[in-house]
């Protein structure tokens, strides 16, 4: 009987969050911290949307190069991969055709590795997103 | 616009971003997100200095 009620408990809160469950991550992907700023953590939020927005933007400041989906090189698949985790900044630097890469400066390739790696970090955060919606993490 | 960061501050920008959405991400209470987030702060500024010092004893 006790061990109904006890199991009743744990069940219920899955149920109820598997909403959020979905739009969190997803919402997390599109916009940096935004999947942690719908479940009210706040500052967790803020800090991941500064950091990976920053470190993408430089990226393009430094004149990085953005990789589109080609199905050609597999340093360029790997490269599209990394770049998609940055959602609407993704979509955002495709449709205004901005990080076209400049062999002219020495640092654009630094660029183009902050770009991947700010689209990495926002897939952690997502996962991360993830598992506070499922009550994996407080 | 265009940045130009040197070698050594385009890392330590890098280490400083990565280490804050580390600690975030791997850590479940406030106090060892920010112990984590500093520990790979530092393993990633130490990494750079020791990868560094190796190249430049290795160059030939």
């Amino acid at each position: 009987m006790a061990n109904s009620t006890t199991e009743k408990a744990k069940v219920a809160p899955a149920e109820t969050i598997s909403i959020l469950s979905v739009v969190a991550p997803a919402l997390g992907w599109l916009i940096p911290g935004a999947g942690h700023m719908i479940q009210k953590r706040w500052i967790r939020g803020l800090l991941l949307f500064v950091s990976i927005v920053t470190l993408f933007l430089l990226g393009l400041a430094m004149q990085g190069r953005i990789y589109k989906a080609n199905g050609g090189d597999i340093l360029d698949i790997l490269g599209f991969v990394g770049n998609v985790g940055a959602g609407a900044l993704y979509l955002l630097t495709l449709a205004m055709d901005w990080g076209q890469g400049a062999i002219a400066y020495a640092t654009a390739d630094y660029g183009t590795k902050f770009m991947i790696v700010a689209g990495l970090l926002n897939f952690i955060a997502v996962a991360d997103a993830y598992h506070i919606a499922i009550g994996k993490k407080k | 616009m265009t940045i130009t960061l040197n070698h050594f501050s385009a890392a330590v920008i890098f280490a400083l971003f990565a280490s804050i959405v580390f600690g975030i991400t791997h850590r479940e209470n406030t106090r060892d997100m920010v112990t984590y987030g500093l520990r790979c702060f530092a393993y990633f500024l130490g990494g750079v200095i020791v990868a560094g010092w190796a190249m430049w004893l290795l160059k030939p």
